[in-house]
């Protein structure tokens, strides 16, 4: 089981890698991820040594950028016809879901990784509570995770990586944007205050924020976890539905 | 090793594949024939359980694809219709894949991919990345990933399509070199290479098997079996043509012109024996004769008089003429 997730997991990683794509993609969110914190988070003009500004900005980051990565998942694979070779190789396809996910998931991890200079910023001008950052980090991680589930089952629905995009960042712009304070003011007033809490508590934003506001609550976690299942779980079952057609 | 058991598929209102049954032993090369859309690569990819049948199952060496999919998918390779590959990928590293997934590790590993890339020659292409190669040499690698852990069961969905005439007949060798140990499936619409390759056909039409024989019984079908071929001087022709229509057993007389003379081809009744009626009669008005030959039939005529009734069925698909 391990193993085979192993392999295919290595293979999709060392394809990132094969094209110039993921070192685009690494550098555009590094300089975004940059301008978004430094420019509009106001980072220096807070004077406060944490990293809120920079992780503040994730949710619309990743709007953008982690479709463009889960588009290609099973999409390719569809277009290109590999698929029949990969499900007809001794392979389970919860292995195959698995192990592109994972993929995925670790060179989008290592685009996070590669935001360590942020950290270094602010270890250098003040004394940041460290734990915040580390589970502002692992938050940050995990929302990407969720993303990435979503948009790897939406993915295995076409053929067509365009598509697949929009409709992943349709849908992500939904699920963040149900948890933020402007789409909270609308209900609030007239909407019975159990919806507005089910808005936000199945947004992806507010249980983002909750871990960056330095709150790292079991809840929060499950919540993402669970997310990640069940679009894995939607994955497999649209590959096996669609693979055909 | 291999046996198909009343395989059937149903996309919406298109019946793809209707109750498909055979049986390949070891030592046999099985040519699976039928014009486009005739259900090959439906019930290749159920065989293979890329598809789940309506019904029916395949049984590899023992292994019900549907309830042991994996014991059954380790005993086959299988050459995808299209032969697809990773297209970032090289070929050594493609087929590193493969073997990885295969079960086999390290110097196991490159043993089998150094065999593998010496038998079907990748030799020269082996660090190009797959999007770069010829579509010869992507149909190689096809190959090459289906046969490294050495399968007792080969399917393999058009393993000569595109390749050029001297690759066309190396995959044949490379099929044939095979042959003795293993089950094979090829399918194919090239007639002549059911005849260079395939101890047995099957013709499939509209979803249904329409013959099972060898390709020479095939051949029988047509309206060519024994006819024979009179290769005459042109200013005979209506002499020897008026001579011929006396004969009862005589269905009909085609004739082609060329540099070397007139070819008559005439036709048995009933595919009877005619050549030994000829030649006496031949003989009897002494007629100059060049030459004289016994056809043994037609395949592609055979083929065609068997799948006619049974014209492609359109894909619902078809009406988006998107995905195809």
């Amino acid at each position: 089981m391990f193993h085979n997730i192993s392999i295919i997991c290595r293979r999709e990683l060392a394809g990132y890698f094969a094209t110039p794509l993921a070192y685009v993609f690494i550098v555009i969110f590094l300089v975004l991820g940059g301008i978004l914190t430094f420019f509009v988070g106001d980072f220096f003009e807070r004077g406060q040594a944490d990293l809120r500004p920079f992780f503040t900005f994730h949710p619309w980051l990743y709007l953008v950028l982690i479709p463009a990565v889960s588009m290609r998942l099973w999409a390719e694979e569809r277009k290109g016809g590999t698929i029949e070779l990969l499900l007809t190789l001794p392979v389970r396809l919860v292995e195959a879901v698995l192990g592109k996910f994972l993929a995925a998931w670790l060179f989008i991890g290592i685009a996070l990784a590669l935001t360590f200079p942020f950290w270094l910023t602010v270890l250098f001008l003040g004394d940041p509570d460290n734990g915040v950052i580390a589970a502002s980090y692992l938050g940050s991680w995990l929302m990407a995770g969720a993303i990435l589930a979503l948009g790897a089952a939406l993915s295995a629905t076409t053929k067509n990586q365009i598509v697949a995009f929009i409709v992943t960042a349709a849908l992500v712009f939904v699920l963040i944007a149900a948890g933020t304070p402007a789409v909270i003011g609308v209900f609030e007033g007239w909407a019975p205050a159990a919806l507005i809490r089910a808005v936000t508590a199945a947004s992806l934003f507010g249980h983002f924020t909750a871990i960056t506001g330095g709150v790292l609550d079991l809840r929060d976690l499950i919540y993402f976890l669970s997310l990640i299942a069940a679009f894995l779980g939607a994955n497999a079952v649209l590959v096996d539905l669609m693979k055909a057609a | 090793m291999l046996e198909i058991r009343n395989l059937a598929k149903r996309f919406g209102p298109l019946v793809a594949v209707d109750g498909v049954s055979f049986t390949v032993p070891r030592g046999e090369v099985l040519g699976f024939l039928g014009p486009n859309g005739a259900g090959k690569s439906t019930t290749m990819k159920m065989a293979t359980g890329f598809l789940a049948p309506d019904a029916g199952t395949a049984v590899v060496c023992g292994h019900d694809i549907e309830r042991e999919p994996l014991a059954a998918k380790r005993l086959f390779g299988y050459l995808p219709e299209g032969a697809p590959g990773y297209p970032d990928m090289t070929v050594a590293a493609f087929l590193r894949f493969v073997a990885e997934i295969r079960g086999f590790a390290g110097p196991e590993a490159r043993r089998r991919i150094a065999r593998i890339v010496e038998l079907v020659h990748l030799g020269e292409v082996r660090e190009q990345r797959i999007e770069t190669l010829s579509k010869g040499f992507r149909r190689r690698v096809g190959v090459a990933q289906a046969l490294i852990h050495d399968p007792p069961v080969v399917i393999l969905d058009e393993p000569t399509d595109g390749l050029d005439p001297n690759q066309k007949h190396e995959m044949r060798g490379i099929i044939a070199a095979m042959q003795p140990d293993k089950a094979i499936v090829i399918s194919t619409h090239l007639l002549e290479e059911v005849e260079a390759v395939c101890s047995r056909a099957i013709v499939i039409a509209g979803g249904r098997i329409l013959a099972d024989a060898t390709p020479a019984e095939l051949a029988a079908r047509s309206r060519y079996h024994n006819a024979v071929r009179l290769t005459i001087a042109p200013q005979n022709e209506t002499k020897i043509r008026a001579g011929l229509d006396q004969l009862d057993e005589v269905e009909a007389i085609e004739a082609a012109r060329g540099d070397a003379g007139t070819v008559l081809t005439v036709i048995a009744r009933d595919r009877a024996p005619l050549a030994a009626e000829i030649a006496e009669l031949a003989r009897a008005k002494r007629w100059k004769l060049d030459a004289l030959s016994v056809e043994r039939g037609r395949l592609d005529d055979a083929f065609r008089s068997i799948t006619e009734p049974h014209p492609a069925p359109r894909a619902p698909w078809d009406i988006f003429n998107v995905t195809k």
